[in-house]
């Protein structure tokens, strides 16, 4: 569990004072995916350096499974340290070492005997599919490989907590898939509380249970994943979304919207879990005497629930429009009129 | 030619021995300046702006120092140290204070070239500031330190010819007093190719090691 309480923190650069966190409030759970995303500058990466004290809040606290970190001595945030794992945008590998005496570093630090060492590291080196890697050194391996290696690395010392700084954010999306797919297994196998910032909307997507969206050192918006994909409330969170959900319309179907005539209405119906499940549509044109044509249309899957939206023309009769839309209504599916103007 | 080889070998075993130990001393002092010219450093490990401040001018006043005059102004610490200020044995001192500060420059050039994310991954993981210089600095930039005392070695070799001047002895010194101050060009073109041959022989051995170690 990670809980920050009102946590500032301002740099001073040539006299002047720039607030980087302007009061956090979060609370992050044990055993959660959590995400954090911004834009550079937002503040996300001088927040994830505080949780292991990388950087000192000017003021707040941070609260690691119970112990205030920033009211303990330097000596005993060191030891606690060794439950919080890192794995860094680049990596940060030691080159003059092998992966096997990368993945062994925390556990040499903290004295662990030989034996136990090389146990240790063969079942992570196991875990993150390198058991065949151990004496390369990190230039010959690919990024993916490299990112593997810090992951195997921070999880050495079985910490209870694994902070992301921009994880896969030097990696191409295949590779991030992938890597995304360890984090997740990590913590279904360890049960591990997993933070993670990013600017990729792609990454929340995949694996976060929760997402906070920070902006100008504040979070702006919080909840969990599906609730802010399904409906972003900040304009930041909505740009963010619209990165991956594909909600805009083409200019194509504006064109189409801009010429229509009386005859035809244009809607859009969001779906959302169940009813994504079902026959809406050829259930309107067989109860209804209507034309149904699809002019656009996303449907994805957000924390194994469907989600979508479909633009879609209706060609009829105004009574026979209105009464398939009462139809919907009452199935409780979101249904909004989208008029020439509208996006 | 005035020399014989039998004293072009007894040279060339007094600049050996001139370079070798004030190579060793000079690095046993340069090293730990090195260090602490990167640790105390605005932002670093160890921060402390008042040594570091007072430690890099110290260094740059050595470094400023022409070797000839610090030659000379060395003999009162030379005889305080050997005893004499004549011989192999005094020229070490001044090579030592010529090069001691020239390596902790180096030494901490190499330094700052480790990746900050080095550093911050092995903070992360909770390792003290001495685990990190012993554990992640040093190993992380030991090829470019390799590289850096070889540059040392070689500076040493240059300048303990010019300790010859002050009765170092060695190949320098029967360079000047043969080929320079009695116009034996034989003697002279003899020594200076061996100090190139020593000065090649270095290098290479200097750009073996550090490739090998960068390697594995």
């Amino acid at each position: 569990m990670i809980e920050f309480q009102n946590l500032k923190k301002v740099y001073e650069s040539g006299g002047q004072q720039v607030a980087a966190l302007n009061g956090i409030d979060l609370k992050i759970n044990k055993g959660e995916i959590f995400g954090v995303i911004g834009f550079s500058g937002a503040g996300k990466s001088s927040l994830i350096r505080c949780v292991n004290l990388l950087e000192r809040p000017t003021s707040g606290s941070v609260i690691v499974d119970g112990h205030n970190l920033t009211s303990m001595s330097v000596k005993e945030v060191r030891e606690i340290k060794k439950n919080i794992g890192m794995v860094f945008q680049h990596f940060n590998l030691l080159n003059s070492k092998t992966v096997f005496a990368n993945v062994a570093m925390p556990l040499t630090l903290a004295k662990v005997p030989k034996e136990a060492v090389k146990k240790r590291v063969q079942e992570l080196l196991e875990f993150v599919g390198l058991a065949d890697k151990a004496d390369y050194y990190p230039d010959q391996l690919s990024g993916g490989q490299k990112q593997r290696v810090g992951i195997a690395r921070a999880l050495a010392t079985q910490p209870s907590i694994l902070l992301c700084d921009e994880a896969t954010s030097a990696l191409d999306p295949q590779t991030t898939s992938s890597i995304l797919q360890l984090l997740k297994k990590i913590k279904n196998e360890y049960n591990i509380t997993i933070l993670i910032i990013t600017h990729e909307m792609a990454v929340i997507r995949e694996i976060c249970d929760r997402v906070a969206v920070i902006e100008a050192g504040k979070i702006i918006e919080d909840g969990t994943v599906f609730d802010v994909f399904s409906a972003p409330k900040t304009q930041t969170a909505k740009n963010f979304v619209s990165t991956v959900m594909n909600d805009q319309l083409p200019n194509s179907i504006k064109e189409i919207i801009q010429k229509h005539d009386g005859m035809q209405r244009i809607f859009r119906i969001n779906f959302v879990g169940n009813s994504a499940g079902q026959p809406l549509l050829s259930e309107l044109a067989k109860q209804f005497d209507i034309h149904i044509n699809v002019l656009f249309g996303n449907i994805t899957e957000l924390q194994g629930t469907p989600f979508g939206n479909l633009i879609v023309e209706f060609q009829g009769s105004d009574k026979e429009v209105i009464r398939a839309l009462t139809y919907i209504n009452q199935k409780k599916i979101s249904i909004k009129e989208v008029n020439s103007h509208a996006s | 030619m005035l020399v014989n080889s039998e004293q072009i070998i007894s040279a060339l075993i007094e600049t050996v021995q001139m370079v070798a130990f004030s190579l060793l001393f000079s690095t046993i002092l340069g090293l730990p300046l090195g260090i602490l010219l990167v640790v105390t450093r605005k932002g670093h490990l160890l921060q402390n702006l008042p040594f570091f401040t007072v430690l890099n001018g110290i260094i740059n006043i050595f470094r400023s120092v022409p070797f000839i005059i610090l030659l000379v102004a060395m003999i009162p610490v030379t005889r305080l140290i050997v005893g004499t200020s004549i011989g192999t044995a005094a020229a070490v001192v001044p090579l030592v204070f010529y090069a001691g500060p020239y390596i902790a420059r180096l030494i901490e050039n190499s330094l700052l070239e480790v990746d900050p994310g080095v550093i911050e991954a092995a903070e992360a993981m909770g390792a003290t500031p001495g685990q990190i210089i012993f554990k992640f600095l040093i190993p992380e930039a030991l090829s470019s330190l390799v590289l850096a005392l070889t540059i040392a070695t070689i500076g040493l070799v240059g300048a303990s010819a010019m300790a010859g001047a002050v009765g170092g002895g060695g190949i320098g010194d029967l360079a000047i007093t043969y080929g320079y101050q009695r116009f034996d060009t034989v003697t002279m073109m003899i020594t200076v190719a061996i100090l190139i041959v020593m000065v090649q022989g270095l290098q290479s051995l200097g750009n073996i090691a550090a490739k090998k170690i960068r390697r594995r």
